[in-house]
């Protein structure tokens, strides 16, 4: 009978130890701000990144920098591989079929406006339709609007409920409309945290012929993501939401597609032969990779992958998922707080509005507090639209934050309450 | 709390709670919207102007406390002043948000807003009504941004 007591608490306090070590690789987190220390809860705007991150750029620069793919000379070499090899591990954090899959850009957004351009370029006309959400980051409305003034198609948005989720009935409805080329969507949304049910969307969309395209970028930090078992044609992220630097993002495309398509910029790095008649592109994934990548910052999320791999997304999606909980019950507490984005499924942050307090006004007596949160509209001004809202506040958390933290945002948003009362 | 207090003074908060001549004047001689892109603020202005003074100003939107209280007491501050003075008013109060000058002479009840220079991300929301007054006077049509 005493056994399962025992490994209990044994596990308890490993969880704790570990909580405490991971904290420890946070250079950052141990900063003050206005004499109070950081408690850091933007991490859906960006998140700090770990020692081993810091340090595998450092080592990058101070002792095997050069240019990639031209050298002939060992520093450009083990840069190539070094570069190469982190393309690698972006294969098999997302379990793509090969490398030739991995495109590195400079954010999610450039990953998106790659296939708008590219694929949008080649595959619409006038009157086709692009699905997206209502729940979208502007990174994933505005490419689509530009291609759609190039090409005459046409935007459609599908609705989501009060709670923050999309309506399926209404979903398929807008993909029966027989014009729709592409599904857009967001894997997490960023300003409700509702995880979609992305599969079953690419499903839907799928038996229609339809390709689907998600935007990951506050998904890939908070959940394991199987490219082959989603079957999605495209998905985008950044580096500087999962723990790497920024300035870098990933585009995975299925190989049939990719290949298929028009370069999406010229210039080195991307061709074969070139003449000024005519120009041979490379092949895949360096055909849409023209010109000096960002190469330190590259190996850098090949570290940040490494970093959070071995911690193991399962129990970073527990932790933080523990935290949700508390934090929703907590804030819940205060009379006149409202939690925009109550979905079933749910990241790891409350977008909230606290009556009598801008959202904006929050966030400087929180930063006096040594807590940052977002205010503001988070790049969604459609989803503020829907709510009537002009802004929220929005605290996000990552594998570093504590329960200590949310208590520290409560009782700060307590303040706020007590000011403004 | 203290160094908030000195943001946050009374006359703010009371100005947020409850904005003076928050109200849309029907026939403006003059009128312009101000946004804040960063943090969805949005505010109209109206003026009334005859004889180049400003017999009413009113101002009506959406915003945080220092944008909402800085609109209600610039329309306090400047209701019949000539138009030729505001933008000597404009310029003693952006020096006061955003500067560690002595308040100038003659700001009255606007000083109150001199803590906003200890947080620089709000000089914004502090001067958003004044740059829409400035907009109205010189009629432009489309709305002015912070940014």
């Amino acid at each position: 009978m005493n056994a399962p007591l025992v490994s209990s608490a044994i596990s308890v306090a490993a969880s704790e130890l570990d909580l405490a070590r991971i904290r420890a690789d946070f250079p950052i987190l141990r900063q003050q701000v206005h004499g109070k220390r950081l408690v850091y809860l933007d991490n859906a705007a960006s998140v700090q990144k770990p020692r081993a991150v810091i340090d595998t750029i450092s080592t990058c620069y101070s002792d095997y920098y050069a240019n990639i793919h031209r050298g002939v000379h060992l520093m450009s070499e083990r840069s190539t591989l070094a570069y190469e090899r982190a393309r690698e591990k972006v294969r098999d954090f997302l379990n793509a079929a090969s490398v030739e899959e991995i495109i590195f850009t400079r954010s999610a957004t450039e990953s998106i406006n790659l296939v708008a351009s590219s694929f949008g370029g080649m595959a619409f006309k006038a009157g086709d339709e692009i699905l997206i959400t209502g729940m979208e980051h502007h990174s994933n409305i505005v490419p689509w609007q530009l291609l759609c003034e190039r090409t005459g198609a046409v935007l459609k948005v599908a609705p989501f409920t009060d709670a923050g989720e999309l309506i399926l009935e209404e979903y398929e409805r807008l993909l029966d409309s027989g014009r729709v080329k592409l599904a857009a969507l967001v894997h997490i949304s960023n300003a409700l945290g509702t995880v979609n049910p992305i599969k079953t969307l690419i499903e839907l969309a799928h038996a229609r012929g339809i390709p689907v395209l998600v935007d990951g970028a506050q998904a890939v930090p908070h959940l394991a993501v199987d490219v082959r078992a989603l079957d999605c044609d495209f998905y985008a992220f950044s580096s500087h939401k999962i723990y790497g630097p920024s300035g870098v993002g990933v585009l995975y495309g299925k190989k049939a597609l990719l290949e298929a398509m028009p370069p999406y910029q010229g210039g080195g790095d991307m061709i074969r032969i070139v003449t000024f008649e005519k120009t041979e592109f490379a092949d895949l994934p360096n055909k849409f990779e023209a010109g000096t990548p960002n190469i330190a910052g590259v190996i850098g999320l090949g570290a940040a992958l490494d970093w959070l791999t071995a911690i193991g997304l399962d129990v970073v999606a527990a932790h933080e998922h523990e935290l949700l909980t508390y934090t929703t019950a907590q804030i819940s507490e205060i009379p006149g707080l409202k939690i925009m984005g109550t979905a079933r499924d749910k990241a790891a942050l409350v977008a909230f509005t606290l009556s009598g307090a801008h959202p904006h006004d929050i966030g400087t007596i929180l930063d006096r507090e040594g807590i940052a949160i977002r205010a503001g509209h988070h790049c969604a001004q459609p989803v503020m639209q829907r709510y009537g809202v002009p802004a929220t506040a929005r605290a996000s958390f990552a594998i570093y934050n504590t329960r200590d933290e949310v208590d520290a945002l409560v009782a700060a948003l307590w303040k706020v309450k007590e000011l403004f009362a | 709390m203290s160094d908030l207090r000195d943001l946050y003074q009374e006359v703010i908060l009371d100005h947020n709670k409850r904005p003076r001549n928050f109200r849309v004047l029907p026939q403006p001689t003059h009128k312009a919207d101000g946004v804040n892109p960063l943090c969805g603020d949005r505010i109209s202005v109206f003026l009334d102007i005859e004889d180049d003074v400003i017999k009413d100003i009113a101002f009506q939107g959406t915003g945080c406390a220092i944008s909402s209280a800085s609109a209600s007491l610039m329309t306090e501050a400047l209701k019949g002043k000539p138009v030729a003075e505001i933008e000597h008013l404009f310029e003693a109060f952006h020096s006061v948000v955003t500067t560690d000058c002595e308040c100038p002479r003659g700001l009255g009840k606007l000083s109150v807003l001199a803590g906003v220079r200890d947080y620089p991300s709000r000089v914004k929301c502090a001067t958003l009504a004044w740059h829409a007054v400035r907009a109205a006077l010189e009629q432009r049509k489309e709305s002015v941004a912070t940014e």
